[in-house]
């Protein structure tokens, strides 16, 4: 069993490696794009392998239906020039470098931590308002308090939510004048009489 | 299963006016969709109407108690606060009536949002953890982002906007950092929780650190030194009913909040936390009365003079007692009207070409307005705390507290920076009432002759009367703590 499990994690994995790579080396930005989406979704595979299937459908609904895609609007809408654009990239590579190596060291520090003194991670008992993975699934857990105990949260972040979008309508929205709009009951309403105008031309003369 | 169960309907009795309020708004955008672009007027005094219910929900009806499993809390204070805070609101939205349509950005969605930030303010107040924290300053803060910047066709007004959001964003992080931290270190979220597992003894630097945080967070949004630069400018960018609003309400609010988080969940702690607010009280205080002094502009003075009183109202705080709570409470109440009648001045200063701004304009006021000149005196007589006006007496209870508390250093600042700030509010009056006069300015609108009338009339002399009263409900409010 533990087989199969390790397979398929070295299968996302690679994946998810894999896909890293080619965002950044592809040279067409829209398959930059395609290649993220495909990371994501290799990486709610991995979410999905440890468990945690709440994060791995987050992952699939926010990152790859909402963010990617938003991604893929703009690089479709704007005319990118890829060439132009990474002949500069070459004198930001220093600090590319050093916030790799920062991210590196945290993460030597972390592991090592743990290793080091594994008692560090566990000493404060924080209380478990969550029941153990055995007895239910995670997404079932929060269900069983979001919409309960969290309830005024979860209201007040929807009318964060409300006021996010009355603000974007608020500071977006244009009447434009002189703008020809569909207006769907006026095409409705033709009816031949409005709508055709019969003229007699006489022969020999124009209109 | 369940960390603890609660009664719905109890809560949702509890949190009654939040309600009111919630669905007012989305009613509100409904009328305002349905009645089409000319309901501003209709919409405005609506909302007023909402508030104005809702306060009197709270008052009449809505009994005290924990609510959400205690995310929701309704006590004394927060009865006292959130009246204050809807009185600041229903005010900024009576003196925004007549502004929108002479200014031609006259939109329905205006009072629904300032309705959905007091919203926020109201659930700031009666916050019980750090989720209910973060979501009511998010909601607050969304909501008057997109005010600052509502005429989205006046480049100062798109300015201030973006420049509060990104540094509203800034201090929102910090915020959601120092709270993460205290969790982290005390595995909870719940102020009354917290309060319970962190202990002198067993703190940590995280902690403290995390506290700091939280702190820095809130310090932003009362805009008090060192987290005040946003605060001239978007004052002076902002539509000025919108700056009225944001100098009250939201203030008020976020002071709630910070006494709150550091008496409620950190009164063990209080060591630790005493020396910020002393220092972020010391410079505020500081920087608002030698920052004001070369200002020109009326607004931007406006924002140095309420960085300088949130210096004031966090001497009170500083103390950690009984009398520097009570001292809080009063201080906002009497901020409150002095700014509400202090902006209805402000939006009176309009002229047949448009509005000013410059103190200049205020010249020779008292014989072109006297009666607005003489209630403007008296506001800015108050703001510098000479008695018998209310602003002496809010300022002499903080330092009353700061002294009972042993902080003589505190008040004493207090006291020196306060005869410096006497020097740019004496110059007001010193233009209105001693300079060649200006071209007089158009005759004030109702609402805003009301605005004035009731917060000049509050200060002197009825709060002579009322004070008594005042300070019992704050002492009674201050009691919930200890």
């Amino acid at each position: 069993m533990l087989g199969l499990q390790a397979t398929f994690f070295y299968f996302f994995a690679l994946i998810a490696v894999g896909g890293g790579l080619m965002v950044v080396f592809s040279r067409n930005p829209v398959h930059s794009v395609l290649f993220l989406i495909l990371t994501f979704v290799a990486a709610a595979g991995l979410f999905l392998l440890t468990g945690a299937e709440f994060l791995a459908l987050i992952l699939v609904v926010v990152y790859v239906g909402a963010v990617a895609i938003l991604f893929l609007f703009v690089v479709m809408m704007l005319d990118l020039d890829m060439g132009r654009m990474k002949k500069g990239a070459l004198k930001y590579a220093p600090f590319g470098a050093i916030i790799g190596l920062a991210l590196l060291a945290q993460l030597v520090i972390a592991l090592s931590g743990s290793y080091l003194a594994p008692s560090t991670a566990t000493t404060l008992a924080t209380p478990m308002p969550i029941p153990p993975l055995d007895q239910v699934t995670n997404i079932e857990a929060l269900g069983q308090v979001l919409y309960t105990r969290y309830i005024l949260f979860f209201q007040i972040a929807g009318l964060i939510l409300f006021v996010a979008m009355i603000g974007a309508i608020v500071l977006t929205l244009r009447h434009k004048e002189g703008v020809r709009r569909q207006s769907i009951p006026v095409q409705v309403a033709r009816n031949p009489k409005t709508a055709i105008e019969i003229v007699k031309v006489e022969s020999g003369r124009g209109l | 299963m369940m960390a603890e169960a609660f009664s719905l309907s109890q809560s949702l009795g509890i949190a009654g006016p939040e309600l009111i309020m919630a669905v007012g708004a989305m009613v509100l955008l409904m009328v305002g969709v349905f009645a089409g672009e000319r309901s501003t007027q209709i919409v405005t005094g609506l909302a007023v109407a909402l508030v104005v219910i809702s306060g009197l929900w709270l008052v009449v009806v809505t009994p005290t108690g924990v609510a959400f499993g205690g995310s929701f809390l309704l006590d004394p204070f927060a009865r006292f606060m959130k009246v204050l805070v809807l009185i600041g609101s229903a005010f900024a939205m009576v003196m925004s009536v007549g502004f929108a349509s002479r200014e031609r950005f006259n939109r329905f969605e205006y009072p629904v949002l300032m309705v959905l930030s007091t919203l926020g303010m109201m659930i700031m107040v009666s916050a019980g953890d750090l989720i209910a924290l973060y979501l009511g300053l998010e909601l607050q803060s969304l909501a008057i982002y997109v005010l600052a910047a509502i005429n989205r066709d006046s480049v100062r007004s798109t300015e201030a906007g973006l420049k509060y959001f990104v540094l509203g964003a800034l201090s929102s992080g910090m915020l959601l950092y120092g709270a993460s931290l205290v969790y982290g270190f005390t595995g909870q979220i719940e102020f009354q929780a917290i309060a319970q597992a962190a202990t002198a003894e067993t703190r940590s630097i995280g902690l403290v650190i995390g506290i700091v945080f939280v702190l820095a967070g809130l310090a932003f949004k009362i805009s008090a030194v060192p987290f005040h630069m946003w605060t001239p400018d978007v004052y002076e960018g902002a539509p000025t009913p919108i700056t009225a609003f944001m100098a009250g309400a939201p203030k008020v609010a976020a002071m709630a909040l910070m006494v709150r988080f550091t008496i409620d969940g950190f009164q063990n702690l209080a060591v630790d936390w005493q020396q910020v607010i002393v220092f972020v009280s010391i410079a505020s205080m500081a920087f608002g009365a030698f920052a004001a002094i070369g200002q020109r502009n009326i607004k931007r003075l406006m924002a140095y003079s309420s960085i300088s009183h949130m210096g004031y109202a966090l001497v009170g705080l500083a103390a950690a007692n009984v009398s520097g709570v009570r001292g809080v409470l009063l201080y906002m109440a009497i901020y409150l009207a002095m700014t509400v009648g202090t902006f209805a001045v402000i939006l009176a200063m309009r002229r047949a070409e448009g509005s000013v701004e410059e103190i200049n304009e205020l010249a020779g006021l008292s014989r072109t307005n006297p009666v607005m000149a003489v209630a403007l005196t008296a506001l800015m007589l108050s703001l510098a705390g000479l008695p018998p006006l209310a602003g002496f007496f809010a300022k002499y209870f903080v330092f009353m507290a700061a002294v009972e508390a042993q902080l003589y250093g505190l008040a004493v600042i207090g006291v020196l920076s306060s005869v410096v700030g006497l020097y740019y509010y004496l110059r007001i009056v010193k233009v209105m009432w001693f300079d060649e006069p200006a071209a007089p300015f158009e005759p004030m609108a109702p609402e805003l002759r009301f605005a004035l009338g009731a917060t000049a009339l509050f200060i002197f002399p009825v709060y002579l009367v009322v004070g008594g009263t005042v300070f019992n409900a704050a002492e009674a409010a201050a009691r919930t703590f200890f």
